[in-house]
């Protein structure tokens, strides 16, 4: 302690050591508020009515504990006033402060023997014997010397008495606590030695950079935009060709105050390492230690109080931000523990290692539901994106991927490329795995139930819950097609935003908007289909399907539903319809085109009654049935009311107005309706060609698309037809208006609506990845859903109210797993890396989702 | 929906004084679900028409009135708005309780008399055919005339809707008439909008006094005015004086009940689990799995031996396990008992390490419900991978199906069967599958056998 004040942070576990009688709770009552003090007399009266009665100390130790862990638990300073005086009485407390992530702080009353007698001699509730307290005063001298291995952090010990009264004690923030600093920030994820890419980034962010050149090494001035500063979230350092000057950099910010950084893993085996210690050389840390050694004398013992003094985390902005190299945890924020330590630098690992010797991580993201943002780094991800209020920004500079940083409170993401692959990846984005040849008997029940976390390129890893494993598992066996030609399941598709326009739930105006605000610059209006969503895999000839699929060849092909069933009821029309297509196909050139002998194509099969005849039969035909024999005879027996001079001249308007929706209703399904008896009869549109040999065709945008898939298309007129569609450039006010006019065509002709997507397959923007695609649906087509009367004004008002935010987050999650899975196929990866996909699609429409929507 | 009621008893616009509803009002009443009217389209001496009209308030249905609670119903496309349902019996003793319940202000002898009344209803949904309407109405004196609403007039291939117009004429009272529709509305619906509870079954007791206790489909009556509800259904007819039969299963009803009722007559399912029993025991297990064990009937019965220390039932479907559960009774187990028995949810198409080292697989009844496609995966899992000492199969046996009078020819017993197989399809599957896997097969039957069709269920007994 220095001079005569004490300082414990304000959120820790304090323990008053000493025999009965030494002062602990006369120090207590002085320096704490009555109810941070947990007293063990206190608790024995509380269950046993008497502070002495030592029958009940066990009782009262239990009480003791668990209001320290109410209080642990709410981040509240906790005095324990207890004796404490043998080890395994402050080891529970010890234990208790760890999993509550507090330090714990000891005051030690190591006061003489004949004080303490006599101080209890003068109380009439301690009437034990003298042998009580002698047996504290020796167990206490036993243990004193070793507290601090004990687990106890700050140690305090009193031996006089006089002492005792002369210390204050203070409280001070934990080092992590900046709550009272709100920003704005640019926070900069993991820079590994990239220096060119890091003041690149800073200068795209409006920094600018001085460097002078002396002989003892560059020296940078930084000038940030007004008000604005860095956050570096750690590992600056390994693997990159200019660490020093990261080092540098980053240090002469944060020494001016222009720059936060907490502590990543690598700093932390650097400092390992330049202290001495026996550190493997792997990970990139030989680059650090040949370029620091490089340096110029004195760098390092410069550079180490730098890195040794950086901290685990720190919490921002009144408690809505948190940054952390790997992340962290709710109950880990703004605390302090070894565990907290060990999360923040290495993140959730599960303790296993997977096929590249790497630490397999648990998705701790996905389970986060805390209320502060938390920005991290650490794991490479091709794309920032953010997953339940937490972003992950490293998107692997060092890798050749690119350096990004996040604008805090903007949260725009601005990146710059890496110059080139500075070290590879020692686990790759695309990992070569070796082809299980599509064996669907190598499908383990392990790989699909329970709670799944899949890896995709697209989006950041996505979460299966159990529950949704649980209610896939029943489709996937029992209603599904083999899975082994099961290569892909298609997203759900949300609805634009509610159109506030009269008579309209939904209008393109809406679709547009959204695009906009998500910066995409061109969409494409695609005509939507009223049929039933069909997957199509085709291949050249039976060979090509055993080879490639390792199916036994009985087919060349597939067509299934949204949900993996098989499209046609009986083998002959699917075997038909797939021979179909590949003839289609050979007559447009695309096996040689695409290189190929397979592939796989999304599509809308009409008439909407070749799969929902019995839907029709039970419900829709029905509806219209009663609607219009109820409505016809109410507006009968009104008329002839009205006839009577009976004031209901009101009500029988109204009744015909309903007679003449439930008319609309009737006309609205039968848009869709017609007698299918053979191959003749039916109608498909491809709108993707989803995949080929060697190909995910995501990367094409979707002129190419239509394009292509025109070409297929006037090879079959009679099956099959191009969708028609026009590209739209969202700052052309007149295309705008010519899409909309279009919209207003096609539903007015009784079509569903249309589709509008971002011309580019993948668009992301500021906020991340964007919806793959809305559809616009026309007044009449939402009758099907929303019933005969739905835009009645009194009713439209009350079904405008609809939430979209699940549906979309599903869109994205489906779409990212759906693409994932065709991407692990043509990579040839096992059959259980692209049933995990697959499944996972599956799983995610057991959500219970607004099916209207 | 309209219900009109009609009378041309003079002087006819007396029925205004019986419903207590003057004839050239227009009388509203805002209901829970919507907006109930009566009005007149016809009021002269001779003849007098009073209307009741159901406005439904559609989003209602599905949203419920306030923020805190859904509607009764999950989907908008629905014939609620619409159609003649339990919504007309609650509109009837909001609006003409008093009448239903026999009482006149003004013209109370009149109310007491039979009078020539007719009520007609459009749209009534007729679940089970106009001959139901038949049943209930005519032998309470009613003179029926209905018209059939087609499904779709463009469609006429698509055949007749559910729904009729009704028209029933009778001598009765008033009262009487109301009490009959409000009762036999949702009979014929087949469906309430509300929860059913004991509180129903009064109702229907009081509301069917001096006319349900003798109505010969009183049976039919009390089981769809309670929803189907088999325990409240035997109390109401036991106050009714009327011990229940065994209910017949009824087109709705569950597609297992089918299957069930097509080989009741033999308890050809008791006969199964005493057969797949007696070959478990005589392989010598003591550790035994079953295989798509649905809700645990050949589970419970081998809880019985004790020769089998360890059970474990798989299936797919989380919530037939959770009812296998339930009649396990799992948790009122006793603990020693408990410990012998678990349930996984699992597949049979998935290899699944936690079924290995077991001695014994039941999987009865199950392959059929696979598509033949995917059967090599089960044969691997279960074969190659779980590869318990022995595996008893059954299946039904196709040739069989040529007995049962109620399944037409080439159909298969249950509407999920991918497959039914001959002796000879099966036999040679399962040789196929002993040899590649290294197990001897022994085949049996299970059930009377056919002379020239065999047993209905057949078994295979692999061992190795």
């Amino acid at each position: 302690m220095t001079g005569n004040t004490i300082s414990i942070p304000e959120y820790c576990l304090v323990l008053l050591v000493g025999p009965s009688g030494s002062g602990k709770s006369t120090f207590a009552a002085r320096y704490f508020k009555p109810t941070e003090i947990i007293s063990s007399d206190r608790c024995r009266a509380v269950v046993a009515d008497e502070e002495s009665d030592q029958s009940a100390t066990s009782d009262a130790f239990d009480l003791v504990h668990f209001i320290a862990e109410k209080r642990l638990n709410a981040r509240r300073l906790t005095v324990i006033d207890a004796t404490n005086v043998r080890p395994e009485d402050r080891r529970s407390f010890v234990d208790l402060a760890r999993r509550y992530h507090a330090l714990v702080a000891a005051f030690v009353f190591d006061m003489p023997e004949a004080l303490c007698q006599e101080r209890n001699a003068g109380r009439s509730e301690r009437d034990f014997g003298p042998h009580v307290v002698r047996n504290h005063v020796r167990a206490l001298k036993r243990g004193i010397r070793r507290l601090d291995r004990e687990g106890i952090r700050f140690v305090y010990r009193f031996s006089d008495p006089t002492r005792v009264d002369e210390v204050v004690v203070e409280r001070r923030k934990l080092w992590t606590d900046r709550r009272e600093d709100a920003g704005p920030f640019d926070i900069i994820g993991d820079v590994h030695g990239c220096a060119d890419e890091l003041e690149r980034l800073l200068e795209d962010l409006g920094y600018r950079i001085d460097v002078e050149r002396p002989p003892s090494g560059p020296a940078y001035s930084v000038t940030p935009p007004a008000g604005r500063k860095v956050v570096f979230l750690g590992d600056l350092v390994d693997r990159g060709p200019r660490i020093p000057d990261a080092l540098r950099l980053a240090k002469t910010m944060v020494d001016a105050g222009q720059a936060l950084c907490v502590l990543g893993n690598h700093e932390a085996k650097l400092v390992r390492k330049l202290k001495g210690r026996n550190v493997k050389l792997t990970h990139g840390l030989a680059d650090s230690v040949a370029q620091i050694e490089a340096q110029p004398d004195g760098f390092a013992d410069e550079m180490l109080p730098f890195m040794d003094g950086l901290i685990s985390h720190y919490v921002l902005d009144g408690g809505r931000l948190v940054v952390a190299h790997a992340g962290l945890r709710e109950e880990m924020q703004n605390r302090s523990s070894g565990r907290v330590r060990s999360f923040a630098l290495y993140g959730d690992t599960t303790g296993e290692t997977d096929e590249f010797g790497l630490p397999v991580r648990h998705d701790w993201a996905a389970e986060y539901d805390g209320r502060a943002k938390v920005v991290y780094g650490h794991t490479p991800v091709p794309e920032a994106e953010w997953l339940n209020g937490t972003i992950c920004i490293d998107t692997g500079c060092v890798f050749g991927g690119k350096l990004t940083a996040l604008r805090y409170p903007e949260m725009e993401l601005v990146d710059v490329p890496a110059a080139r692959v500075y070290c590879p990846p020692a686990r790759p984005i695309a990992a070569p795995e070796p082809s299980g040849a599509g064996d669907d008997r190598t499908l383990k029940l392990a790989d699909v139930i329970g709670k799944r976390v899949i890896a995709t390129r697209l989006s950041r890893t996505i979460t299966i819950r159990e529950e949704q494993a649980a209610a896939a598992l029943e489709v996937m066996s029992r209603f599904a097609i083999d899975p082994r030609w099961l290569i892909h399941l298609p997203p759900t598709m949300s609805p634009s935003e509610t159109s506030t326009r009269d008579g309209l739930l939904e209008h393109p105006d809406e679709a547009f908007d959204y695009f906009r605000r998500h910066d995409v610059g061109a969409v494409i209006c695609e005509e939507k289909h009223m049929g039933s969503r069909a997957i199509m895999v085709v291949c050249r000839d039976d060979t090509t399907a055993g080879g490639r699929f390792g199916v036994d060849g009985s087919r060349r092909g597939v067509v299934y539903s949204r949900t993996g069933r098989a499209f046609f009821p009986d083998p002959e029309t699917e075997a038909a319809v797939i021979d179909r297509v590949a003839s289609a196909a050979g007559r447009a050139g695309w096996w040689d085109e695409f290189a190929t002998d397979w592939f796989c194509l999304d599509t809308e099969i009409m008439p909407w009654s070749v799969k929902a005849q019995s839907l029709i039969d039970q419900q829709y035909a029905p509806v219209a049935a009663a609607a219009e024999a109820g409505l016809g005879a109410t507006v009968d027996a009104l008329a002839r009311a009205v006839d009577r001079g009976v004031d209901v001249a009101a009500l029988a308007e109204r009744f015909r107005r309903r007679q003449a929706r439930a008319g609309a209703y009737r006309q609205a399904y039968n848009n869709y309706v017609w007698p299918v008896s053979d191959l003749n009869d039916l109608r498909i549109a491809p709108f993707h060609l989803l995949a080929s040999e060697g190909a995910v065709h995501d990367d094409k945008d979707h002129g190419w698309h239509m394009a292509a898939l025109a070409r297929l298309c006037d090879a079959d007129r009679a099956l099959l037809f191009a969708t028609a569609h026009r590209v739209v450039d969202l700052s052309d006010e007149a295309g705008i208006a010519a899409a909309t006019a279009w919209w207003d065509e096609l539903t007015a002709a009784g079509g569903e609506g249309m589709v509008v997507k971002p011309l580019d397959f993948v668009a992301r923007g500021k906020r991340g990845l964007v919806q793959p695609a809305l559809k616009c649906r026309g007044r009449e087509y939402l009758r099907i859903i929303y019933g005969p009367d739905y835009d009645a004004p009194e009713n439209l008002s009350r079904l405008r109210q609809r939430g979209l935010s699940l549906k979309r987050s599903m869109a994205l999650r489906e779409f990212a797993l759906g693409l994932e899975s065709l991407r692990r196929f043509v990579d040839r990866q096992p059959l259980s890396r692209v049933h995990e996909c697959v499944f996972g699609v599956l799983a995610m429409e057991t959500e219970p989702v607004d099916p209207r929507l | 929906m309209l219900l009109t009621i009609s009378t041309d008893h003079r002087p006819a616009t007396d029925l205004g004084f019986l419903l207590m509803k003057h004839p050239d009002r227009v009388h509203e009443r805002e209901l829970a679900f919507g907006t109930a009217t009566v009005f007149f389209p016809e009021a002269s001496d001779r003849r007098c028409t009073a209307a009741l009209v159901l406005d439904i308030d559609p989003v209602r249905l599905v949203r419920g009135g306030s923020a805190r609670a859904d509607g009764p119903f999950d989907q908008y496309a629905t014939d609620r708005p619409y159609a003649v349902s339990s919504f007309l019996s609650v509109a009837i003793s909001r609006l003409l309780g008093t009448a239903m319940g026999g009482r006149s202000r003004e013209r109370q002898d009149l109310a007491d008399t039979p009078l020539p009344l007719t009520a007609t209803l459009t749209p009534l949904p007729c679940r089970g055919g106009p001959e139901v309407l038949e049943r209930l109405f005519a032998p309470l004196g009613y003179e029926l005339s209905t018209r059939r609403h087609a499904l779709d007039p463009r469609h006429p291939d698509w055949g007749d809707s559910v729904y009729l117009t009704a028209t029933l004429s009778g001598r009765v009272r008033l009262a009487d008439l109301l009490t009959h529709l409000f009762v036999l509305v949702p009979v014929l619906d087949n469906q309430k909008h509300y929860y059913v509870g004991t509180d129903e079954v009064e109702k229907l007791l009081a509301k069917g006094q001096g006319w349900l206790e003798n109505h010969p489909a009183r049976q039919l009556i009390a089981r769809r005015y309670l929803k189907h509800r088999a325990g409240l259904t035997r109390a109401a007819l036991a106050q009714l004086a009327e011990p229940a039969e065994p209910q017949t299963p009824e087109l709705h009803e569950a597609q297992a009940a089918e299957e069930e009722a097509l080989e009741v007559p033999m308890r050809l399912n008791d006969r199964r689990l005493e057969a797949v029993t007696d070959a478990l025991l005589a392989t010598g297990a003591t550790r035994v799995l079953d295989l798509g064990c649905g809700e645990g009937k050949l589970l419970r019965r081998l809880l019985r031996e004790k020769q089998f220390a360890r059970l474990v039932g798989v299936d797919t479907a989380p919530r037939v396990l959770e009812r296998a559960a339930q009649r396990l009774k799992l948790d009122r187990m006793r603990p020693r008992q408990r410990e012998r028995i678990d349930l996984l949810q699992g597949s049979l198409v998935y290899r699944d390490e936690r079924l290995d080292g077991f001695d014994a697989a039941a999987v009865i009844e199950v392959i059929e419900h696979l598509d033949l496609e995917r059967l090599p995966a089960f044969e691997h899992a279960l074969f190659d991978g779980a590869r318990p000492a022995a595996v008893v199969l059954t299946t039904p046996n196709r040739e069989f199906n040529a007995t049962f009078a109620r399944l037409t020819a080439g159909r298969l017993r249950h509407p999920d069967h991918r497959f039914e197989w001959t002796r000879a399809e099966f036999a040679a599957w399962a040789t196929r599958v002993a040899n590649r896997y290294r197990y001897a097969v022994r085949f049996d039957g299970i059930g009377d056998a056919h002379s020239d069709h065999g047993a209905p269920t057949q078994m295979a007994v692999f061992s190795r």
